[in-house]
């Protein structure tokens, strides 16, 4: 591109496009459709009339790419449909949510019908992982850069370049404007003083008056946008897998189970499970809410755990050397923390499964001795010394279900466990078969002398456990902290000049701009102009 | 001494009070009446908004009392929480603008809304194990909070809107405030409706047969409605016999289907008597004959502020604390369940009405229409999301 800068009659070089001069604010001639100040009288201010590259350059293929995504029309356009559309995948349940063991190609259709199909088949629903919803987020991203670096440039240099003399038409074009003041020394004065009491900085020039505060509240924009691209950019960090972790595991109490995704390093051990509920009669308050739930209401789901590490490399199959990192209870809102990891109580298998089950053996109501079926070890055989005989477990079955082929496990989880026993009879040394069910002893022979009880059974839970560790929080929380801070610098504060500007036997004219709020900046003017000559000033801008 | 009873007692005086406050900001209208009057309904009308406010916090520390937790944990709670917070708004912007005719839109939406929250369930529930967090002390009141303010700019906008669309021929805009009108007298209906037959103790029983279940549904209102496959078990109440489509899920989907269809048959009928009343003229063209003159200019700002001030403040508790309780509660901070994307959908919106306002100048009754679409989100998250999208955060299961 060919620097084709422009001198002002004031003197300061202007870049190739600027519509107000940068020193003066002598609208340049030729250049004042850019920001269609040939249509109106008050002067566009938004960028100080600076040259902006995407309203200069507009012939090559990046000319445009950046013209186009510097618009805050389509960023705005950008933003809506991702709204839209963001809504519209809430219409159904997300894949991930659907709760239901069809795959997604049938489970649409069948919950939903006709839309449910439609909604599949155009991917809503996986929508906020899919590719075009990615691109999109994508492109929002792009507009952010694009269009703050071509407006932050150019607006930074304007402000830096601003002279406090600036040109009679510049002055009077001013959404706020008090022309032709006839004012003495003292009010001038009277003005300056008020202005540096209400926090101004006042510039002298020649007989002409600047004044300006909050000019930091115009990089507020910026600094917000800085912020979302850094979310932006802790997003893509997090796509990749090494920067997070994600697992799960279930623990049984009493059990110490290696935690996944920690290269080995890790294990947990859940010393117990606590499960509490709402008691109507303890707590009156809620006897109300209580009354009308059928189930209860749970109060604390907790494990009780120990974390241990490894203290040194272990072979496959051999057992490692544990050494005790933190012990502490797990709720729900209260992870525990190790090395970076977390692990948050997720779910519970509330006395899902048998830990223990005890047995007596009886001849003519005389016990002959108990045992303790342990499930974990699951021992062929017990050998009762009161009375020196065997009982042997012919069949384990730790999930029982009966199939074609007779009974057989479903699982190796003792959730349903199924026993049968053999006992020899001491007095006909007979073999007697028993089988155990649901908590219950069945005799299979009904010639059975002798009777086997169930004496107690010890049921355990077991808690699921997610595991986290995410490298990318400081990245998203450094960003949601610089947006903030950009958001209230921009809103809260606003940059507010006067220029008093004279024209020569004693008549001023007095121009005001604030980049927001005109309401507060009306008010504060009755201020500066208290107890001045100064007439009332017109809003050339107000709202019909 | 029975804090729950002393609540409801409160709450129901603060309504009484709220609507004599009303009565008084009507007074303050009208361009013929002199100012002295007019300053002296406004002081009055003020005083009584005021003493309703301080009965309403009353009413809300007795329940916090009684409970042992801050009530924002269900939609009864939740929404009178968010009435409380847009009153305070409301009282704090006429301390600073001093727009009586704010506060003739402001107190009767706050009235509708906390009529609205008042019939939902108001037992005092107990915290279950997710929402035993001190966030949900900082998560819940600042979005509750956010939102009210947010609310305020729907306010400003409505008023701008009722006295500055061109109400001398029909046209879009006269239709899409009559909307907005009708929108507030169904839920006006629906407040009558369901107080109406609450007090009857009007119960009528389904048996629903779903998935081979079986599942009592109980009406409270007449069915207009009856669940789909399902059989009326209480006899002499009334039924149309016209099923709920199947495509509607849920148990409960009848049930809502029917609230909804009688709320919008409730409101078409308080729409069409105050049109008769009016004798035909349309009620926006009513209202803006009422409300008179008024600074656009000043209703504008108050309509940005709040935005400018809400927005901020939602994306602190909608989205960050949202995010850092989510990290804390489940170890993921987003998830996109429903809600959690339509509080992004909300901050969106807001976003989109920052940079049309900020930088392409929509100001006046564009703005005051995106304010009015902004108001319609926040609704549509705090109600359809909980009632009939449920998801982690659904109050309603």
């Amino acid at each position: 591109m060919s620097d084709q800068s422009i001198r002002c009659e004031c003197g300061h070089l202007n870049k190739e496009g600027t519509i107000l001069c940068e020193a003066c604010g002598k609208p340049i001639e030729g250049n004042q459709h850019i920001d269609g100040n040939d249509e109106k009288h008050v002067l566009e201010m938004r960028y100080e009339g600076s040259a902006r590259r995407s309203q200069t350059y507009k012939r090559t293929f990046i000319d445009k790419t950046w013209a186009f995504f510097s618009s805050v029309k389509v960023g705005v356009w950008l933003i809506a449909i991702t709204l839209v559309l963001s809504a519209l995948g809430t219409v159904y349940p997300q894949e991930q949510f659907k709760n239901s063991p069809l795959p997604s190609s049938q489970f649409y259709a069948e919950e939903y019908g006709l839309t449910g199909q439609i909604f599949y088949q155009l991917g809503f629903h996986n929508m906020y992982s899919s590719w075009w919803y990615i691109t999109l987020v994508a492109l929002i991203g792009v507009s952010i850069i694009i269009a703050s670096i071509d407006r932050y440039v150019p607006l930074r240099r304007a402000l830096n370049n601003q002279k406090t003399k600036r040109h009679e038409v510049f002055v009077k074009r001013q959404r706020l404007v008090s022309k032709d003041n006839e004012l003495n020394e003292d009010d001038v004065n009277k003005l300056k003083e008020n202005l540096k009491s209400k926090r101004y900085k006042v510039y002298e020039d020649d007989g002409h008056v600047m004044a300006e505060k909050n000019r930091f509240s115009r990089w507020g924009a910026y600094v917000n946008h800085i912020g979302l691209i850094i979310i932006l950019l802790a997003a893509i960090f997090r796509m990749f897998e090494v920067m997070h972790v994600d697992d799960y595991v279930w623990v049984r109490e009493g059990e110490t189970r290696v935690i996944p995704s920690t290269n080995q390093e890790y294990y947990v051990e859940n010393t117990g499970f606590v499960y509490e509920e709402y008691d109507p009669e303890t707590q009156e308050q809620f006897s109300r809410a209580l009354e009308d739930v059928e189930d209860p209401v749970p109060k604390n789901f907790q494990t009780n755990a120990v974390i241990y590490r490894t203290t040194e490399e272990t072979l496959p199959g051999q057992e490692p050397e544990l050494e005790e990192v933190t012990r502490g209870e797990i709720r729900l809102n209260q992870p525990i923390t190790f090395d970076g990891y977390a692990l948050y109580q997720a779910g519970t298998q509330l006395e899902a499964e048998y830990d223990s089950m005890s047995f007596d053996v009886q001849l003519n109501d005389e016990v002959l001795g108990e045992f303790t079926f342990y499930s974990d070890e699951a021992p062929p055989e017990f050998h009762l010394e009161e009375s020196d005989i065997m009982v042997s477990v012919d069949d384990w079955y730790p999930e029982l279900e009966f199939t074609e082929n007779g009974p057989s496990s479903f699982s190796k989880f003792p959730r349903n466990p199924g026993l049968i026993f053999s006992v020899e009879n001491p007095d006909t040394g007979d073999s007697e078969r028993f089988f155990y069910l649901q908590e219950d002893i069945i005799p299979l022979s009904e010639d059975n002398e002798l009777v086997m009880n169930v004496t107690g059974v010890d049921r355990r839970s077991a808690s699921g456990l997610t595991v986290k560790k995410d490298n990318t929080l400081p990245l998203f929380g450094l960003g949601a902290g610089i947006f903030m801070i950009g958001v209230v610098q921009g809103l809260y504060w606003y940059h507010r000049r006067v220029w008093i500007h004279p024209k020569g036997e004693g008549i001023y004219h007095i121009g005001v701009h604030t980049n927001k709020n005109w309401y507060g900046m009306k008010q504060e003017l009755e201020k500066i102009t208290e107890d001045t000559n100064v007439q009332e000033f017109e809003d050339q801008q107000e709202l019909k | 001494m029975d804090f729950y009873v002393l609540s409801s007692t409160f709450l129901y005086i603060t309504f009484f009070v709220y609507l004599i406050a009303t009565a008084f900001f009507g007074m303050t209208l009208g361009n013929n009446r002199d100012e002295n009057k007019k300053s002296k309904a406004t002081k009055l009308a003020m005083t009584f908004t005021i003493i309703g406010f301080v009965s309403h916090l009353t009413a809300y520390i007795f329940r916090w009392i009684e409970a042992g937790h801050i009530p924002v944990s269900n939609m009864f709670e939740y929404i009178t929480f968010f009435g409380l917070m847009l009153v305070l708004c409301f009282i704090v912007i006429h301390f600073v603008y001093g727009i009586p005719a704010l506060g003739l839109v402001a107190l009767p939406i706050a009235i509708v809304i906390i009529g609205y929250g008042s019939m939902f369930p108001q037992e005092v529930s107990p915290l279950v194990p997710s929402l035993q967090s001190h966030w949900l002390y900082i998560h819940v009141t600042l979005v509750g909070l956010a939102q009210a303010i947010l609310a305020i700019s729907f306010i400003a906008g409505l008023l701008f809107l009722i006295v500055k669309v061109d109400q001398t021929v029909k046209n879009k805009e006269t239709t899409f405030l009559e909307i907005i009108i009708y929108a507030v007298l169904s839920t006006i209906g629906f407040i009558i409706l369901s107080t109406g037959f609450g007090a009857m103790d009007y119960e009528a029983t389904f048996i629903k047969e779903s998935d081979g279940y079986q599942y009592e549904v109980e009406y409270e209102m007449p069915a207009l409605f009856q669940p789909n496959n399902s059989e009326l078990m209480t006899e002499d109440h009334f039924n149309s016999g016209i099923e709920t489509p199947a495509w509607m899920q849920g148990i409960d989907a009848g049930k809502k289907l029917n609230s909804l269809t009688l709320s919008l048959l409730a409101g078409l009928l308080l729409y069409g008597l105050v049109r008769l009343v009016l004798k035909g003229k349309r009620v926006g063209s009513y209202l803006q004959h009422k409300f008179g003159k008024i600074n656009p200019d000043v209703v504008d700002d108050v309509m940005y502020r709040s935005i400018a001030i809400g927005f901020p403040l939602f994306t602190l508790g909608g989205l960050i604390f949202a995010a850092i309780w989510a990290q804390e509660a489940w170890g993921r901070f987003w998830g996109w369940d429903p809600k959690e994307v339509w509080a992004l959908i909300t901050w969106l919106f807001y976003a989109v009405f920052l940079h049309l306002r900020l930088t392409r100048g929509w100001h006046g009754k564009k703005s005051a229409w995106l304010a009015v679409i902004g108001f319609v989100i926040i609704m549509f998250n705090l109600i359809v999301i909980n009632l009939v999208i449920a998801g982690l955060h659904s109050y309603a299961s």
